[in-house]
């Protein structure tokens, strides 16, 4: 018997991650433009899902929305009601969505037929973090009611956040939000990151944010696709 | 507890590793840590006697590297370690910095395995 040094050099969530680089390059090919959606429980996902679903489809495109919780298909009934394709991911339990979970859940979707793919993560400020799902967007949730350090206490999350949505802005000033410290703290985790203000009940700031998504997307389809050969 | 989630993907790795390598067992697995992966050294350790039962892993040591934050100072124009996660800002002139170097790793570095040479395996 031997003893023999090995060297890896991986990450612990390589298998994750790689299964998400799959997802993510069937995604390009379908030129469907896709955003995960995190933040602590009660923050507003669906409430602002249920208005951005309604909005772009208002516009004429084609959206889904695929939606984790512990228990219940409560969100998932709530975004059906704009007239997307909606689909629940029940994990009976575990605190966050792993890549298998979503592809598992895509299996006979035609992807072709999509414009923009919502995934609604499980409420949660720690798990989400680690799982990449194969998104082109991650974007954090954060309502004005959760007190302006809450990007302190969960710097890895927002770290990890491609942009920054502070919801319920319609209540900034009854809950005597301090929107100039709320935005510092997330800048000084995440200085890269965009940060957007948004009401789901007045439909404030969500212009902005689906301007944004549209961009986006449009970027994707033009660094993804072929350039005609004329 | 998410590191138990963590250990079992950990474990799951090496194992494969351990078993491409033709090892009869694992005895050291060493990572590194990076102070902004989010996952608890202590809280990690103790699930990993849990998630390596019944595995080609079990009875080996969890050998964790911490990986301070460090980021590059545009203004500057060095990189600076930093003592804290809650502000990515440079320790000598304040400024935010957006250019992560280190502090994020969770990652297997190596790991050490007992192999049973083909010559003993004959005799």
């Amino acid at each position: 018997m031997t003893t023999r040094y090995l060297e890896i050099r991986q990450g612990v969530l390589s298998k994750n991650d790689r299964l998400a680089a799959d997802l993510r390059a069937r995604f390009a090919q379908a030129g469907v433009f896709v955003m995960n959606v995190v933040s602590s429980p009660g923050a507003g996902k669906t409430a602002l899902l249920e208005r951005v679903l309604r909005e772009l489809r208002a516009a004429g495109w084609r959206v889904a929305a695929v939606v984790g919780d512990l228990q219940t298909d409560n969100d998932a009934r709530r975004l059906a009601r704009s007239g997307a394709l909606v689909s629940q991911i029940t994990t009976d339990g575990m605190c966050h969505l792993e890549v298998d979970l979503v592809t598992d859940k895509l299996a006979g979707w035609d992807l072709n037929a999509l414009d923009f793919l919502f995934i609604e993560n499980v409420g949660n400020l720690v798990c989400p973090t680690w799982y990449d799902l194969g998104e082109d967007v991650r974007a954090v949730l954060l309502s004005v009611a959760e007190g302006e350090d809450k990007p302190l206490k969960y710097p890895v999350m927002f770290h990890s956040s491609d942009i920054a949505v502070i919801t319920k802005m319609d209540l900034a000033e009854a809950c005597e939000c301090d929107l100039t410290a709320m935005r510092e703290n997330i800048l000084s985790v995440q200085p890269a990151i965009r940060i957007f203000e948004t009401s789901a009940k007045t439909g404030a700031g969500v212009p902005v944010l689906i301007e944004f998504i549209l961009q986006q997307r449009a970027a994707k389809l033009a660094s993804t696709s072929v350039p005609p050969t004329a | 507890m998410h590191e138990l989630a963590i250990a079992a993907a950990l474990v799951e790795s090496v194992a494969a590793s351990a078993q491409a390598a033709g090892a009869a067992r694992v005895t050291r697995v060493f990572l590194k840590l990076g102070a902004l992966s989010g996952v608890s050294k202590e809280a990690l350790l103790f699930c990993y006697d849990v998630a390596t039962r019944d595995t080609l892993l079990e009875g080996s040591q969890l050998v964790i590297e911490d990986v301070p934050v460090m980021i590059y100072c545009e203004r500057c124009c060095a990189e600076a370690i930093l003592s804290g996660i809650q502000g990515l800002r440079c320790p000598r002139c304040g400024e935010l910095s957006s250019r992560l170097l280190h502090g994020k790793e969770l990652e297997i570095a190596g790991i050490e395995i007992d192999v049973i040479e083909e010559a003993e395996g004959e005799r």
